[in-house]
């Protein structure tokens, strides 16, 4: 017969609760305590284009960076406004081909089509994704994850914006350097805001939204108008990695709308750990390389992935992050029962 | 004669088969504390969702100080200052308490009346958010409207029901059931509550199961049946009447079976 005679206990750090609050001000070691992750997070983002060997890793940095703004967005969505999104591949393909229409029809330069196609494409998208707002969950998945397949078609169909070869021709951005950082940044900054935004009062009433929609209804609060914005926003953000995405392919063409930019996105949040916006990126940092260095198995590839996949939803559901987190906050000891 | 606040004009509704509602209608004036009782499935909390705009009535009309309110969107409706409370309570449960009531104060009806006992300014919405909290009956100082929602025990989450409709400084409050579910000691704190809440000039209506302490504050009381309204008056004519009796506890020939057998 076997009891078990004792068990696991998880204890606050003493750092971590003197740390809370305004006493962590008191000295340097508490004060490095809550700095160090996010210092080190953005000083590893920035120095990764001079850690990273060679061309063809250098471009890897920009699409990591292209799927962590797109993984941002779908967190963002799911878990702090109970949006289901499978709409990366709409957003990125919508971005992409607004830039790569004003770059090549009207000749603006990449500084300027990036901020246009994040706000042109943001309202276009919100537009089309008006009318399924008062879906919920899963049914606004299924609507989102229509569209990039219906814009496929209609390019391809009525053979606009060069068809299936795409609008070719399309200007860089000045320097892969300048490429390289502007990604990043762009991840940071809207890492952070964010993270800023959902916890002000006003990114509350998201937040209520996904708990409970008719609650807010009753509280006087138009929900739909709350939802599009925060479509506005998710959309914005894919829209400008996709704009990104054209320039530093110098293309744009049908295949931005494929579903990869659905997917991987969410398979990112998971590895990360989701509802922690920081999750997803780091998700995407592990994931995109992997995929880049699975490529020599061929299809494999996608076997090993799910491997990974399976073995992440399997072992640590909560994702790296909250196991991180828990690490960094708390020790474990064995105790008599 | 006073004109009514709220006038419900010949309510219907049918889901599929059911007719939840067949021809409803009554008024409500200022000042009131209607009570709507019934038995289970009489369509009490039908005819809260058709006047809140939760559901369209399928035929009829409401009034809302002579302005026609039917078929709106709910959150238009409590923009005019129609509230309700849920019978199954509908807080954000992963907030703080406190934070609950953030929400409700960001509505553009709270901005324009300042909220529960507000004038023009909101300021801190988070601290107006205790003070109703504490005006509803948290404890002062104590570390309750920091907890988090999903702790908290179904008296509080009933009262913080009722916070929300005075974030919006309301001139009509719905209370759907709001003693089911608590202990005497818990309603016996609620009746003031509703007296206090009366005396502020709000009209309250009172869906509920609890006679007893519903006659304590209502002064008129309403009964529905399969979805028709029996008789409306005050309370000790209605509990007389021989067809609530019926409604309630059956016939009086069963009755008699039951004392023969």
């Amino acid at each position: 017969m076997s009891t078990q005679e004792s068990r696991k206990e998880r204890i606050d750090r003493g750092i971590k609760v003197r740390s809370d609050g305004l006493y962590a001000l008191m000295s340097w070691r508490e004060l490095s305590y809550l700095t160090l992750p996010r210092f080190i997070l953005i000083a590893g983002m920035l120095s990764l284009p001079f850690l990273v060997p060679g061309m063809y890793w250098q471009r890897v940095i920009s699409i990591v960076c292209i799927y962590a703004i797109l993984a941002l967005s779908f967190d963002f969505l799911a878990h702090y406004v109970g949006l289901v999104s499978l709409g990366g591949a709409f957003f990125i393909g919508t971005g992409g081909y607004i830039a790569g229409i004003l770059n090549s029809y009207f000749s603006i330069p990449p500084f300027l089509t990036v901020p246009l196609a994040a706000i042109i494409g943001g309202a276009f998208c919100t537009l089309l994704l008006l009318p399924c707002l008062p879906l919920k969950g899963v049914y606004f998945a299924i609507v989102t994850l229509m569209y990039p397949l219906f814009m496929a078609r209609i390019i391809e169909a009525f053979d606009i914006f060069g068809g299936t070869d795409g609008l070719i021709g399309i200007d860089s951005f000045a320097s892969s350097f300048a490429e390289q950082y502007f990604v990043i940044c762009m991840v940071l900054i809207f890492l952070f805001g964010l993270r800023r935004f959902v916890t002000t009062d006003r990114g509350l009433i998201f937040t209520a939204i996904m708990d409970n929609d008719q609650a807010v209804k009753a509280s006087g609060i138009n929900i739909t108008r709350y939802k599009a914005l925060a479509v506005f926003i998710a959309s914005s953000m894919g829209c400008m990695a996709g704009a990104c995405l054209t320039h530093i392919y110098m293309w744009s063409g049908i295949s931005q709308f494929a579903l990869d930019f659905s997917i991987l996105p969410i398979a990112a949040t998971v590895i990360g750990g989701s509802g922690s916006l920081v999750g997803p990126i780091l998700g995407c940092l592990i994931l995109v390389p992997v995929s880049e260095l699975l490529r020599d198995f061929g299809t494999l590839r996608i076997v090993f992935y799910s491997l990974i996949l399976v073995g992440f939803i399997l072992f640590k559901s909560g994702g790296i992050m909250e196991f991180g987190q828990r690490k960094y906050e708390q020790f474990e000891r064995w105790t008599q029962i | 004669m006073t004109k009514p606040i709220l006038r419900i004009d010949g309510i219907s509704k049918r889901f599929g088969g059911v007719q939840a509602l067949r021809d409803v209608s009554f008024d409500v004036f200022p000042g009131d504390v209607l009570g709507i009782i019934g038995p289970n499935g009489s369509g009490k909390t039908t005819i809260v969702n058709c006047i809140t705009g939760f559901i369209k009535p399928t035929s009829g009309r409401v009034f809302f100080k002579g302005r026609d309110i039917t078929g709106r969107p709910p959150h238009k409706i409590a923009d005019m200052g129609v509230t309700r409370t849920f019978q199954v309570m509908r807080p954000y449960y992963s907030l703080p308490a406190y934070k609950n009531l953030v929400i409700p104060l960001f509505s553009p009806r709270a901005k324009r009346t300042g909220g529960w006992r507000g004038g023009g300014n909101l300021g801190n919405r988070q601290t107006i958010a205790i003070d109703i909290l504490e005006d509803i009956g948290f404890e002062r100082d104590s570390y309750i409207p920091f907890k988090k929602t999903s702790t908290l025990p179904t008296g509080y989450l009933k009262r913080l029901e009722l916070a929300r409709c005075l974030a919006l400084k309301p001139e009509i409050i719905i209370c759907d059931e709001i003693f089911s579910g608590l202990s005497m000691s818990e309603i016996a704190s609620m009746v003031p509550l509703i007296e206090r809440l009366q005396d502020e000039g709000i009209t309250i209506i009172m869906i509920e199961h609890r006679l007893r302490e519903l006659f304590q504050v209502a002064n008129r009381v309403m009964v529905l049946n399969f979805g028709e309204k029996l008789i409306e008056g005050n309370p000790v004519e209605v509990m007389a009447d021989k067809q609530v009796k019926e409604a309630y506890f059956g016939s009086e020939e069963v009755e008699e079976v039951m004392t023969y057998a």
